[in-house]
């Protein structure tokens, strides 16, 4: 905590806030009809993303899930741009033909988002194996849930990366369910992060309701990958709020988690651990917190304002972005 | 400067060639240092550990790995065998042939998967794959089918080079075949462009991998019954040079389709059903498919050697096309 700037620490807040609203909105914006499509809430589990990416610069590497927004609005990527792409647009990072689950932004390291469970960890393993053959310092990060952690995709890819030494983060952000299902009953350890000691890796537990936390123990693991020294598994452990998805709740049958079980999270909630900590520590005021969150929720406007007025893609833009050296539609 | 080389050395070749033109390039797959299918022979030496990755055996980490590294600038090659594809789908499917589309074009894939069909030979079931149709009916790969050391060594090459994600489909059964190999540039072969092994008037075949020295020997026996027989080699499936199989069939009316993969849903259903839409009153006998049986391989010799196109087969189509 005393070697964390005071920028950053208010950046860290500043991009918390932009989360909370962005997902505020578009759950508004979803309700009401103005775009389709699953959109999966990240709202409860915003320190982990902005925590984590605050100790990467632009030129490391994410990929992410399905529950993605938060992942590149925490690297810097443009709200204007994500939101745009949920409606559609355009003017979204995928020209719209992505959406709520594929957000990208290339130019800044966002190497996108799964919507198959897990499918994006071999493929941030493997931008972490070009730094290793070019002898570069880059790292790359792969946010993916406790329900993920099952997949073998995530076994073969620690097994590789921790055998070919590649600066990879595996960031578990374990927020208790895979949709329904509680990760006690998915996984066979007390902790995600012990899987590490079957890889050789240090696996590390981490607050995920603490920003500063998780920043900390991802500097870390930065420094270790671009020392050569490997990867690092990190298990975040955080809540989500809201349901699963967007909609989900009108069609789910069964309880999983009572509400007893959410206040109790959100008594925690990691904005106002920040806040606290940025109050008590005398860096901002309420009042200077206040005017951060009322202006995230301005750019979140402004942002929907911009999707709304950008233009939904053309019919003949359907067969585009198809290849890098087009050939002839069969 | 041309020279003689079999199907695997002309791999083999290509493999040299562009990793030395191009630092990017490196190949990863399981046991290719020691080369246990001899395409890989003597990188290792040349190009050391770091270009040169023997996996664990790991498909989907390392099918995986590969597309994450070409996102980033690297130029992939990863050697496996169809059969072993299977595990590895969700990363060939759900991100290297979805990525660019999904993400509006950011994304850039130069990864090519050289995937070995070994069939025919005893291999049974689990490792005889011919699976290049159902990667068709996936947008988003280059497919090579090469029938030759020329085709092998050329299509590899322009893979490597090509940005988008490549599925070279390597034909066992022609691993020992021999022919001629360019070198460098020269020997780049161009995608979407069929080869014409033979022309004729009367029949056309289009013929794919191994199936094509199958057609060939259908054409010179059916020679001697005065029957000419062009045979096509399509050498891509995508793109497929759909105008060199309709300009054909427009000259001798009549199609036979030979296909070592299995017949529903074939490479040859689809080269028939462009070819019925698109070619239909140059037509002038009903399109014979010869592909692959609808079972599984067999274990047995005796048995095995039933399911799949044979130049007695592809002859006998050819006969039907002529009947009256
Ligand atoms: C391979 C695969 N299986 C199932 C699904 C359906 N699905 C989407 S999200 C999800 C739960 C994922 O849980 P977790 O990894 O813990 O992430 P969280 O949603 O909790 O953030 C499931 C089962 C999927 N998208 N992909
Ligand atoms: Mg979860």
């Amino acid at each position: 905590m005393e070697n964390v700037s005071k920028e950053k620490l208010v950046q860290m807040l500043e991009r918390m806030w932009l989360i909370r609203h962005f997902e505020v909105r578009v759950m508004e914006v979803h309700a009401a009809g103005e775009f389709t499509g699953a959109a999966h809430p990240y709202i409860g589990e915003e320190a982990v993303a902005v925590g984590a990416c605050a100790a990467l610069e632009d030129t490391d590497y994410i990929a992410g899930n399905h529950r993605s927004h938060g992942h590149p609005l925490a690297k810097g990527g443009s709200v204007k741009r994500a939101m745009a792409e949920l409606y559609g647009r355009v003017d979204g990072y995928c020209k719209g033909k992505g959406g709520s689950m594929h957000l990208a932004d290339f130019s800044i390291g966002i190497l996108g988002e799964s919507g198959i469970v897990a499918s994006s960890v071999p493929v941030a393993t493997g931008a972490a194996l070009a730094a290793k053959i070019r002898g570069e310092d880059f790292v790359s990060m792969v946010f993916f849930g406790d329900g993920a952690s099952n997949q073998g995709a995530c076994h073969e890819s620690m097994n590789l990366a921790a055998l070919w030494s590649l600066p990879v983060i595996f960031l578990c952000e374990n927020n208790q369910f895979a949709v329904t299902t509680s990760y006690h009953d998915s996984v066979s350890v007390e902790h995600i992060s012990d899987r590490a000691a079957a890889y050789n890796m240090p696996g590390v537990l981490v607050d995920g309701q603490d920003a500063v936390a998780m920043y900390e123990a991802t500097r870390e693991a930065v420094a270790r990958g671009r020392a050569g020294e490997g990867p690092t598994l990190i298990e975040a452990l955080t809540y989500r709020y809201e349901e699963h998805s967007l909609g989900l709740g009108r069609v789910r049958r069964g309880e999983y988690r009572t509400q007893g079980q959410i206040d109790e999270w959100r008594e925690r909630d990691p904005i106002d651990v920040l806040e606290h900590t940025l109050t008590t520590q005398g860096i901002l005021t309420r009042e200077e917190c206040d005017a951060i969150s009322k202006a995230k929720a301005d750019e979140v406007d402004e942002a929907v304002e911009f999707a709304r007025n950008s233009p939904y893609p053309e019919p003949e833009e359907l067969y585009d972005d198809m290849w890098a050296d087009p050939i002839p539609l069969p | 400067m041309a020279s003689t080389a079999i199907y695997v050395e002309a791999i083999n070749q290509a493999i040299m060639e562009e990793m030395e033109r191009d630092q990017s390039v490196f190949i990863m797959g399981e046991d290719i240092r020691r080369s246990v299918y001899g395409a890989t022979a003597g990188l290792l030496d040349k190009y050391g550990e770091n270009r040169v990755l023997d996996t664990p055996l790991s498909e989907n980490g390392f099918f995986g790995a590969a597309i994450g590294a070409s996102l980033v600038g690297m130029r992939p090659i990863v050697e496996t065998l169809t059969s072993f594809m299977w595990v590895a789908m969700d990363q060939l499917v759900s991100q290297a042939a979805k990525m660019r589309y999904m993400f509006g074009g950011q994304a850039t894939l130069p990864v090519v998967y050289r995937a070995t069909m070994f069939y025919g030979g005893g291999s049974a079931a689990h490792h005889s794959d011919r699976s290049y149709p159902m990667f068709m009916n996936m947008p988003g790969f280059k497919i090579l089918v090469p029938a030759t050391p020329r085709d092998a060594k050329g299509l590899l090459k322009t893979a490597i080079r090509d940005n988008d994600p490549c599925i070279v489909f390597e034909d066992g059964t022609l691993g020992g075949a021999t022919g001629e190999v360019e070198e460098g540039d020269a020997a780049l072969v161009p995608f979407g462009v069929a080869d014409v092994p033979r022309s004729g008037s009367d029949v056309t075949v289009v013929a794919i991998a191994g199936a094509v020295p199958m057609a060939l020997r259908a054409a010179e026996e059916l020679e001697e019954d005065g029957v000419s027989v062009e045979v096509i080699d399509p050498r891509t499936l995508v793109p497929l040079d759909k105008s060199t199989i309709l300009e054909s069939v427009a000259k001798t009316g009549r199609l036979v389709i030979a296909d070592p993969a299995h017949k529903v849903c074939s490479a040859a259903s689809e080269i028939a059903s462009i070819v019925s839409q698109e070619g239909f009153w140059d037509l002038q006998a009903p399109i014979m498919k010869v592909a692959a049986e609808q079972v599984h391989i067999p274990y047995t010799p005796v048995l095995e050697r039933l399911v799949y196109p044979s130049s007695e087969k592809i002859a006998d189509a050819v006969r039907v096309t002529l009947e009256d």
